[in-house]
């Protein structure tokens, strides 16, 4: 999806990656559970998938309720757009790597266990919807931003990236020790959680202050 | 027909193998030049768009791992970064216990698939060609598993060494494969003990996801997996398709 934006890398690679469970509550609601079968511990390394290329959707686009689903997951994430190669970075030098961000909707439909990657899940034409670009610049501290997700209009989350297990610089450190980010990747620090979830005919609305508005309108499959 | 990307003299260009006037392999740019196969850098055979992977798609690995059976095929992605051609690098971290080489069949999507019923998908399929997708069991976490460290790693997923067309391989289905370390025989297998078949991965992927022209399926191996070290030359070998060679190096290249 090639979305511009008005600063170096001028527009997105297409390659958006995605780290779970690094919103602490998305980790205690898992609670107990986290150290037993199958996990047996809790996460060392950040959980990591991929959204490819044909979830990626813009701002108003609609997301398809698959027949069969009742509900879909509203994963609110800032995302981090990359600006240079990112290998190896240091926590406290890591957002210099940054192009700016958006805010994104991972959306899934609910699962567990997470024992094993859920494609089929997360990977759906769609699934991915972005926000707007803002320049790095524009966000004074990328961990005290404000996440707020409307369904139909009401109130349904509020959440802070405060909340993150891995704060944006630490997340970026522990990722590129063992992958390169290229400019224009992103990468979606967690879901806010509890998810909210969705069905088909309702509206999301993701709000981050400073990065505006993300409208997600869910339809249900065609028959 | 056989397509290789190669860089050469300050660009990249299409090419194809060609054995020189001695014998030895070689390599003809389509702007004509013949070369010897050590004076390019092999790329990886096409631009990429989405990799897809299976785990456990062999019956006797599935054992040796001792898995179940499946309800559906173990699937994860990896990104663009972890890809490098043909006569690449790729990196053991000091100290890791168990690094491994998976000979793979590997799938390239040729037009867009969406919900494509088996009996057409392999009209969707450009190519195929041989991949080595290298694992690092001493990160293996039990969240969404194998996870990016295991499997997602900067050059460690070989691809090529050339793409070669659909219309070329008579039978996907019954295609053996090969490993050899330092020359050595150490994984054999065959496409045919697959336990799902390339058509079926088509149908079951295209009926969630709309595949693009260039995504490649990376469809599992066989068993007989062993463990590498710094310096060990592995060549991953499919009849028909070519043999992909790869050399393991270690951190003091990357100044670690």
């Amino acid at each position: 999806m090639p979305v511009l934006i008005d600063v170096s890398p001028y527009r997105l690679s297409g390659v958006v990656y995605g780290a779970l469970l690094n919103h602490r509550t998305a980790l205690l609601e898992l609670g107990e559970a986290a150290t037993r079968a199958p996990y047996n511990a809790v996460p060392q390394a950040p959980v990591l998938y991929l959204k490819p290329r044909n979830t990626l959707a813009g701002d108003g686009d609609p997301v398809v309720v698959p027949a069969g689903t009742a509900e879909l997951e509203v994963g609110a994430c800032l995302g981090l757009v990359i600006g240079r190669p990112a290998c190896r970075l240091k926590e406290d030098r890591a957002l210099e790597s940054l192009a700016g961000y958006l805010i994104v909707n991972d959306v899934s439909i609910p699962h567990q266990p997470y024992f094993r990657p859920s494609i089929s899940a997360k990977a759906r034409d769609g699934f991915c919807p972005l926000g707007r670009f803002v320049p790095r610049s524009a966000i004074a501290d990328p961990d005290a931003l404000e996440i707020r997700v409307l369904i139909d209009g009401q109130l349904r989350l509020s959440a802070s990236t405060a909340q993150l297990v891995r704060p944006v610089g630490r997340l970026l450190a522990d990722v590129t020790e063992f992958m390169t980010l290229s400019p224009g990747d992103v990468l979606a620090v967690g879901a806010a959680a509890p998810a909210p979830r969705v069905r088909a005919s309702q509206r999301a609305a993701i709000e981050i202050p400073g990065l505006g508005r993300l409208e997600t309108p869910f339809v249900a499959e065609p028959a | 027909m056989k397509r290789a990307r190669v860089a050469y003299a300050g660009a990249i260009h299409a090419a194809e193998p060609e054995a020189l006037g001695d014998g030895r392999p070689g390599v003809r740019l389509t702007d004509g030049r013949l070369l010897a196969e050590d004076a390019v850098v092999w790329l990886p055979p096409l631009e990429v768009g989405t990799v897809i992977a299976l785990g456990l798609n062999y019956a006797e690995r599935a054992r040796e791992l001792s898995f179940a059976a499946q309800e559906e095929p173990l699937v994860f992605l990896k990104g663009p970064g972890t890809l490098i051609g043909h006569r690449g690098q790729t990196r053991r971290p000091a100290g890791v216990k168990f690094m491994h080489y998976e000979c793979e069949l590997a799938v390239v999507i040729g037009r867009p698939a969406r919900r494509i019923p088996r009996s057409e998908a392999l009209a969707h399929v450009a190519g195929y060609c041989v991949a080595n997708d290298y694992a690092i069991r001493d990160y293996l976490e039990n969240w969404y598993r194998p996870n990016l460290r295991v499997k997602n790693r900067d050059g460690a997923t070989a691809l090529g060494p050339w793409l070669v067309d659909a219309a070329d391989v008579a039978d996907v289905g019954n295609l053996a494969l090969r490993t050899y370390v330092n020359g050595t025989l150490t994984q054999q297998g065959n496409t045919r003990d697959m336990i799902t078949g390339v058509a079926r991965l088509i149908e079951y992927l295209s009926a969630f996801m709309t595949l693009g022209a260039g995504d490649v399926i990376l469809t599992g191996t066989p068993e007989g997996v062993t463990n590498v070290a710094v310096g060990d030359e592995v060549v991953c070998e499919i009849d028909g398709l070519g043999a992909l060679k790869n050399t393991i190096v270690g951190d003091e290249l990357y100044g670690r």
